[in-house]
């Protein structure tokens, strides 16, 4: 057992330059969020359901869904199946953190991660290949994201029809080139090509014949089997401990 | 089973929303702090960390129509060429936009 020793202290001017530096990413968010607060209303939600629903689940692509789903009534199992498979890539996200989340007391831990959303956990991971430890993102960028979001859900639910076809703008595209970007951004060895060509592929076939929404994870964990069985070289002495698995 | 979509029905259903989400939030963290982890482990998460990115894009690209096509190369190119996320996403939704408008 080893003794928890929370070393990780976060730095308040830190956090304040993560806020300015997601600021600008931000302000796509604000755009993907009107286009959410637009769908929303035109599903039958109320304004302040909306913004309600994105103050509190800060998931787009899963609140996306849910207005896919909204009536009269909605069926709660099919509901919550849909939002946990596309929300489940956070449960990936998390535990690729926790090297660097085990060194914060677990109320500083889960608080962070009530912020953990695709960009900033993007910028944090991208940070951390690169040898860098950055929790600060997820907080600082991650309450700009939180505030964009729900900033944007409100001007789309009253503003709605300035932008009655946000694909036209190509805004359905911000999430997909913004996590292109992260991934082309990092370091890229041989392992990490091999990597994702394993995740590529994979997540092609499960987007083909699983279920709908298990992509992501199906992707990310055959990518990771990679680096599971093929280790960088300098861990060499390590290698005796990673046979018993 | 199912929830009307009455005030108090909705305010449920955006609960249990947010209670799904806070355990994908909070799952994966929670189950690391009970491994041990192995450099096995480490090497695992940290290639699965940038395979989940490529597994969100992918799909998309595959799916997607012509402007999602071109919003994907011309974010690669820019990106691989200046090295700058900014720049590369913006032009890859400018380029989605363009496709589409002409197309």
């Amino acid at each position: 057992m080893s003794v928890a020793s929370y070393s990780y202290q976060l730095q308040s001017q830190k956090i304040r330059q993560e806020f300015v530096r997601l600021f600008p990413i931000s302000l796509f968010v604000v755009a993907f969020g009107a286009a959410f607060g637009l769908a929303a209303t035109q599903s039958g939600l109320l304004p302040l359901e909306a913004l309600l629903m994105s103050i509190t689940v800060f998931a787009g692509a899963s609140q996306f869904a849910a207005t896919d789903m909204w009536g009269s009534e909605v069926s709660i199992l099919p509901l919550m199946a849909v939002v946990f498979a596309i929300n489940s890539r956070h449960l990936l996200m998390g535990a690729s953190l926790y090297p660097m989340l085990k060194d914060l007391t677990p109320g500083k831990r889960y608080g962070l991660l009530l912020l953990l959303t695709d960009a900033n956990w993007a910028v944090s991971a991208q940070d951390y290949q690169n040898g860098k430890r950055n929790l600060e993102v997820i907080l600082g960028g991650g309450l700009v994201l939180w505030l964009a979001w729900i900033v944007g859900t409100w001007l789309g639910v009253y503003f709605g029809g300035l932008l009655q076809n946000p694909k036209s703008l190509g805004l359905d595209m911000v999430l997909g080139c913004f996590m292109l970007a992260m991934a082309l951004g990092g370091k890229k060895s041989p392992r990490v090509l091999v990597a994702w060509t394993v995740a590529a592929l994979a997540s092609l076939a499960a987007w083909k014949w699983l279920p709908p929404n298990t992509h992501v994870v199906a992707g990310a964990l055959a990518g990771g089997l990679v680096g599971y069985f093929w280790l960088d070289k300098k861990p060499i002495n390590a290698a005796a401990e990673g046979d018993d698995a | 089973m199912t929830i009307e979509t009455s005030t108090a029905g909705v305010l449920a259903l955006i609960a249990i929303m947010a209670s799904v989400t806070l355990v994908t939030r909070f799952g994966g963290v929670f189950i690391m702090s009970f491994l041990r982890i192995s450099p096995r482990i480490e090497s695992f998460i940290n290639t699965m960390a940038s395979s989940v990115l490529i597994a969100i894009v992918v799909p998309m690209a595959f799916s997607g129509d012509a402007g999602a096509i071109a919003a994907l190369s011309v974010t690669t190119v820019t990106m691989l060429a200046l090295r700058k996320p900014l720049p590369a996403i913006s032009a890859g939704i400018a380029a989605a936009g363009l496709v589409r408008y002409l197309f």
